[in-house]
């Protein structure tokens, strides 16, 4: 048991860092949520049932332009589903666990949860299982970062409702898309998917039900793989 | 806006529950289903293109009509705000340059 805490609370410590970054976007998503028309207990809702950042940033954004849920949810499933890529990633080092210990960490995978968990079971060396306690390691991650996103989010609804309009906070996210879009363009197919998208988007701007987002996240995606063309691994070479 | 809340609670539950699902699919069901590998180099230009559709109407077209002139204080901020990201790697101090910038941007149009 001894061993099983210690795993917990390097868990909890290697995500300490993190949460330096992620309680002010907590905050942020808070006052956006309210902002953008979500009842408090909604706002607040949406951080413990979805916990997800970056799809909740967007969420928030479509609702406060009246955008359909059916278009909101499907965003949410393009949005989130570089997880896939995680679950896959993390699968191998928890297939020994039982189905109750899958189902309770996939709840935490999380963005920066994923980063320190497949980082620690990777350190652990070439066993493909992992190291016994990855799973107390991973949960010591999962809840701290959880504790932390539910916390600032609580805290961003406090101010939220004191803040005045005049302050255009809504373009808050406009600029959190912004930070967060910078770090992805890495080369010219990223380049050439942000910049493609973003003019679909608006030439589409007036299409129903914000159908244009989905149309132009689709044509980004398409341009990207274009522009990176077809890796041949052994082809000859002109 | 029109949507009330119980409409919006189940949305968010949805949300939760695509969420959720999405996490947990590989973890439970590797070795019987496998990522193609076409969706796997689609999977990193997600974030580029999702972003940037939820940018660009945001900055080009404030008022719903095309604002590219210096007149459009969310352009120039939002810009401002890229470089800093940019330039910084500094996702906080960019959105808090961006804030400024727009206000006083705001308050110099306004006069």
């Amino acid at each position: 048991m001894g061993a099983h805490r210690r795993e917990f609370l390097a868990g909890v410590k290697a995500e300490l860092p993190i949460l330096l970054g992620v309680n002010p976007f907590g905050m942020i998503y808070g006052v956006l949520a309210l902002s953008a028309g979500l009842p408090a207990t909604l706002a607040f809702a949406m951080s413990s049932v979805v916990f997800a950042g970056s799809a909740q940033f967007v969420a928030a954004q479509l609702i406060g332009t009246g955008a359909p849920g059916i278009v909101i949810l499907v965003t949410t499933v393009i949005v989130n589903l570089r997880h896939v890529l995680y679950s896959a990633s993390v699968a191998p080092h928890l297939k020994h666990l039982n189905t109750r210990w899958k189902c309770l960490l996939a709840y935490f995978l999380t963005d920066e949860v994923y980063a320190v968990a497949i980082t620690r079971a990777a350190q652990s060396g070439a066993s493909p299982s992992g190291p016994p306690s990855l799973r107390w390691y991973f949960l010591g991650a999962g809840l701290a970062q959880w504790s932390a996103w539910q916390t600032s989010t609580l805290v961003g609804i406090g101010l939220g409702t004191q803040i005045p309009p005049g302050w255009a906070l809504d373009f808050a996210i406009a600029l959190t898309f912004i930070a967060l879009v910078i770090p992805t363009l890495t080369d010219r197919p990223t380049v050439a998917a942000a910049l493609s998208a973003g003019i679909v988007a608006v030439l589409t701007a007036a299409w129903p039900y914000k159908l244009g987002l989905v149309a132009a996240a689709v044509v980004g995606i398409l341009v990207g793989l274009l522009v990176e063309g077809k890796p041949k691994p052994g082809a000859p070479r002109p | 806006m029109s949507t009330t809340p119980l409409a919006l609670g189940f949305l968010v539950v949805g949300m939760g529950i695509a969420t959720y699902a999405i996490r947990l699919s590989l973890i439970l069901l590797l070795g019987r289903l496998t990522v193609p590998p076409l969706v796997q180099r689609a999977l990193r230009f997600v974030p580029p293109a999702v972003l940037s559709a939820l940018i660009f109407p945001d900055l080009l077209l404030p008022g719903g009509t095309v604002m590219s002139s210096l007149g459009n204080p969310r352009l120039l901020a939002g810009a401002l705000a890229g470089v800093v990201a940019w330039k910084s790697k500094n996702a906080l101090l960019a959105i808090a340059v961006g804030m400024v910038a727009l206000w006083v941007l705001q308050a110099l149009l306004r006069v």
